[in-house]
């Protein structure tokens, strides 16, 4: 992902900021690279620390919810002067019942992903916590869309 | 505490971050659960677990947690060592249980998250 270097410094003084990223499902090794990146970009753009932290644990969290659920997905990132938004989109099995899924402790991960430390039921619930402002797009058998938002 | 201490404390093996263990840390946080270490607050902690894996090491970088102690007498692998290089992760590895480890951690100070 060293493209992203030449790509800040391009766009470094309009502060508007767009990034890309792809997510296969059930690659855990994998897990979590894209959240790392994100964190070094708004480190550099000398964003408030708390604030970072929030931003970084609910797409890390988003992260894995795509790796853990769906077949694929894309990540797109934009931060502008006062905000970053955040779209998680993926190709997967969707959710039937958001509010449920929205329910801490309601889970419906597989062993595999518990024995890797997740599946608590606590994804959903701890990104509307780290959010600003948070949006779900489900159709169950085609994937899921969670749109998130932070304020600097 | 220092992390130092922590190690000594813990009889553990340093195998990244030995030039941080002059470090002082304030509280200690067990948990194999990392989908719980993703909702603390707090970042000045050293996390206890025996769940060794790179997702371990990860949670921390993005919880802000700089110190991890792998109990149990887990190893880390060498992708693991790496991942800690790159993200500063100071990685500590005790032969003893989680609960012996947090037993001894909370006797010799280290607090409490809640």
């Amino acid at each position: 992902m060293n493209y992203l270097y030449p790509r800040l410094d391009l766009e470094f003084e309009t502060r508007n900021l767009k990034l890309f990223f792809s997510i296969q499902g059930g690659d855990f090794t994998k897990a979590g690279l894209l959240s790392s990146e994100v964190k070094k970009v708004l480190k550099q753009l000398n964003i408030e620390n708390k604030t970072i932290k929030s931003v970084v644990i609910a797409l890390y969290e988003a992260e894995v919810n795509v790796v853990a659920h769906a077949y694929r997905g894309t990540v797109d990132v934009e931060i502008d002067e006062n905000k970053i938004t955040i779209l998680v989109s993926d190709e997967g099995p969707g959710i039937p019942d958001v509010e449920l899924a929205m329910k801490p402790g309601y889970s419906t991960a597989s062993t595999s992903v518990r024995e890797m430390g997740f599946g608590a039921g606590m994804g959903l619930p701890n990104i509307k916590k780290n959010t600003d402002e948070m949006w779900i797009e489900t159709v169950v058998g085609r994937g899921t869309r969670v749109k998130m938002l932070n304020y600097f | 505490m220092k992390l130092r201490e922590i190690a000594t404390v813990l009889n553990a093996t340093i195998s990244c971050g030995t030039e941080r263990l002059d470090e002082e840390i304030e509280m200690g946080y067990s948990s194999d659960l990392m989908s719980d270490v993703l909702t603390l607050d707090t970042d000045n902690l050293v996390l206890i677990t025996g769940l060794v894996n790179l997702q371990a090491i990860r949670t921390a970088e993005m919880a802000d947690i700089r110190a991890i102690v792998f109990v149990r007498n887990k190893k880390v692998n060498q992708s693991m060592i790496k991942l800690a290089h790159e993200t500063g992760m100071c990685i500590l590895e005790s032969p003893y249980s989680l609960f012996k480890s947090s037993g001894l951690l909370f006797q010799a100070g280290l607090k409490p998250v809640y």
